[in-house]
């Protein structure tokens, strides 16, 4: 066999050949990843060209509106970051924890280590799984909870909102006042009664007759029947159960999304690590605690920190989950709370590109590129933390 | 501006509801939230009113979904959201749905959409389609595959047929012109949820044929052939007019606001609403939409400060009353 081999490797006109054959094969292969590269710029320099003009800072800025040149993206990139950030809050751990766990603590038995089998192939599965069930799956558990108890709009049970009842005198400036709660009894207007202005200063009330009001211009004088409008005013720490169509269900949803890919990466990283690290650790009398925690982990780090990074990439570009979730594409204000409503960049973009008028198309474009620098971004960070941490194995 | 707030100032004064408007720092700061969900199509509509309504009232948190129309009526009907778009009246069912929950609504017609049916630029030989062409065309059974099925004189060209998802309204209200109740729409066309694509493939294929709202072939003129509709009383062109005045039969479709009874209570909600039929006629061409005639109109502002309860277009027995819309919607 050997002296076969040997023998063709000597004759001249089989090595012309192979050397043909040789070259043929750097040719498709250079080919292959030209491709991929001048399909990238391609799509990158029709976006941008598309793009560039519409793409200033009140574009980061600005609310969307009906008019293209005046449509921006400021709620869907500041919902973006906020439920990417709860994702990556809770995906992170929880992935990092279970593939720890699949990896470093496997079973013995042949019962467990069948169990142990099933629950990886899940995994495998769940990853293939479209993003839409999960956003089906996550309007159930996050934003409903079962139908168990409560909606959105009638919580069972909230913390850290304050109710107010305000009012209108007749000289036309909105009159304030605490309440004790959403269904506290209706604010009875009184003459003495002590209520803010706009300016914060206490003015008293003066109540009189509806035809009497249509007279009188000021301030503090109320008509009797004047309305009550009760609102609440939500500090930042605000939750409430269950949900509600909110940052928190957004953010936990993708947090499905992401978690198979979170933790098969982690696992991979995990099991690159040599195994004659774990067994000098061991040797050494670490407990299995001890070696996970600064051996194994860390030497794992930059395999984790990169498929964490896939994963936000993929959490960011999601539209279908955050259209189950949120449906919400036309919205003027930044989530403040975890409870606020919101709207993601890549429901603004699927909306602005579904429009007739090929200026939002434009605007469309230009949304995309916030959405590309956004992870780019990211994944910048996440490459400087995982040269930070990268410590060469001793 | 201006006139805009006495107006408001005036229709909530109407409501009898005490005095609440008419001074601007009211209505700078009025609190709440108004939420609304529903239709694709209406979308574009109460965007625009909604960020008007921001200039107005920049406290009032108002938030717009695109969850459908059907969609959006599942949320209105369990009392999650204050106001749902539709591209279509109310169905039996989620009447129903309304009635068990206890959500009472009011129903308010705020533009027409026309549905245009545009073939493309090469296409020579159709100068006009009638229903019942369009039914050989589009319904399931026919033996209709080529133009020269169509019309004997027509060249025999494979008819590709391009039509929005089955989930829209704008596929219901075509559905229910063509196939009526019981027929059913043939399955072997090209389907897209965005109407673009459906540009796009109508534009760039000689046989093809293509439904979608008016708004996109005004936009894509350049690209595509309209084609006038035969109802009955000869073939017609979608435009402004022709769509407004009801001679564009049976194509034009009014869109719709429901709004739930108890929200309208609201302040925020209800100076939304007035402030939507105030300026909506306008924002609604700016869009790409058709007004509803003046006397349409009036009776919507007329049915909302009475705060006329239920649909009109489905009877007691919850079928659906026949009639064109002018005549139905009082």
């Amino acid at each position: 066999m050997n002296g076969v081999q040997l023998d063709t490797l000597g004759s001249p006109r089989s090595r012309r050949s192979r050397v043909r054959k040789n070259r043929a094969f750097l040719f498709v292969s250079a080919l292959a990843s030209l491709m991929s590269i001048v399909i990238l710029a391609v799509l990158l320099g029709s976006i941008v060209s598309k793009g560039l003009k519409h793409l200033d800072l009140s574009f980061l800025t600005d609310p969307p509106s009906r008019k293209a040149e005046k449509a921006g993206l400021a709620p869907a990139l500041w919902g973006t970051i906020w439920i990417c950030s709860v994702c990556a809050i809770a995906a992170l751990p929880l992935g990092v924890g279970a593939a720890v766990f699949l990896e470093e603590f496997k079973p013995k038995g042949r019962f467990k280590r069948r169990v142990h089998a099933f629950i990886e192939l899940n995994i495998r599965n769940l990853a293939g799984v479209p993003s839409i069930v999960y956003g089906i799956l996550g309007l159930t558990i996050f934003v409903q909870m079962f139908g168990l108890a409560g909606t959105a709009n009638e919580p069972v049970w909230s913390f850290g909102e304050r109710w107010r009842d305000q009012i209108v005198d007749t000289s036309g400036q909105m009159l304030d006042i605490r309440a004790a709660g959403k269904n506290a009894p209706d604010l009875e207007l009184r003459d003495g009664l002590v209520m803010r202005d706009e300016d914060g200063r206490d003015v008293t009330l003066r109540v009189i007759s509806a035809e009497e009001a249509m007279e009188i211009e000021e301030a503090g004088v109320v008509a009797a029947d004047a309305y009550v409008n009760r609102y609440n005013i939500r500090s930042w720490y605000y939750v409430q159960l269950p949900p509600g169509r909110t940052v928190l269900a957004g953010g936990l949803t993708l947090m499905l999304v992401v978690l198979p890919i979170v933790i098969i990466s982690s696992q991979e990283a995990l099991r690159a690590v040599p195994n004659s690290l774990r067994e000098a650790a061991l040797a050494t009398g670490a407990t299995r605690w001890q070696m996970i925690s600064r051996i194994t982990l860390p030497a794992a780090t930059p395999g984790v920190m990169t498929g964490s990074i896939l994963a936000m990439s993929r959490a960011i570009g999601e539209a279908a989950p955050i259209l189950v979730i949120s449906g919400v594409v036309f919205i003027r204000f930044f989530p403040k709370n975890l409870m606020d409503e919101f709207t993601a960049m890549p429901l603004q973009i699927y909306e602005w590109a579904g429009r007739p008028q090929e200026e939002f198309h434009n605007v469309a474009a230009s949304g995309i590129m916030v959405l590309l620098a956004v992870l780019l971004t990211f994944n910048t960070i996440a490459v400087i933390l995982r040269a930070k941490v990268q410590r060469p194995l001793q | 501006m201006k006139s805009m707030k006495f107006a408001l100032a005036g229709a909530v004064a109407l409501l009898g509801i005490g005095v609440f408007a008419g001074d601007a720092s009211a209505q700078r700061n009025l609190r709440g939230a108004v939420k609304i969900d529903g239709s694709s199509t209406v979308y574009p509509i109460t965007e625009a009113v909604a960020e008007e309504f921001g200039a107005v009232a920049p406290r009032v948190n108002v938030t717009v979904g695109i969850s459908g129309t059907g969609g959006g009526f599942k949320r209105f009907t369990i009392g999650e959201t204050d106001i749902s778009d539709a591209s279509r009246p109310i169905k039996a069912k989620e009447l129903a749905a309304c009635k068990k929950n206890g959500v009472e609504f009011i129903e308010i017609p705020v533009a027409y959409d026309g549905l245009s049916i545009v073939v493309n630029k090469k296409n020579y030989w159709v100068d006009y389609l009638s229903v019942d062409e369009l039914k050989k065309i589009f319904l399931e059974g026919t033996n209709v595959k080529r133009w020269s099925d169509l019309r004997a004189d027509w060249p025999d060209v494979e008819i590709v047929m391009y039509s929005p998802g089955a989930d829209s309204g704008t596929f219901d209200y075509f559905k229910e012109v063509i196939a009526g109740k019981t027929g059913s729409i043939r399955p072997d066309m090209s389907v897209s949820e965005d109407d673009n694509v459906l540009v796009r493939g109508v534009a760039g294929e000689a046989g093809a044929i293509g439904f979608f709202g008016a708004a996109y072939y005004f936009e894509n003129a350049d690209k595509l052939k309209i084609v006038p509709i035969d109802g009955g009383n000869g073939p017609v062109t979608p435009t402004a007019e022709t769509i407004e005045n009801g001679e564009y039969a049976p194509f034009s479709r009014p869109l719709f606001i429901y709004v739930n009874k108890n929200s309208a209570r609201r302040p925020e909600v209800r100076m939304f609403v007035e402030f939507y039929l105030e300026s909506g006629p306008d924002l609604v061409e700016e869009v790409g939409y058709v007004k509803l005639p003046p006397e349409i109109h009036s009776r919507t502002e007329k049915n909302f400060r009475t705060m006329r309860t239920g649909t009109q277009f489905l009877d007691a027995k919850g079928e659906k009353v026949k009639g064109p819309f002018p005549s139905v919607y009082q």
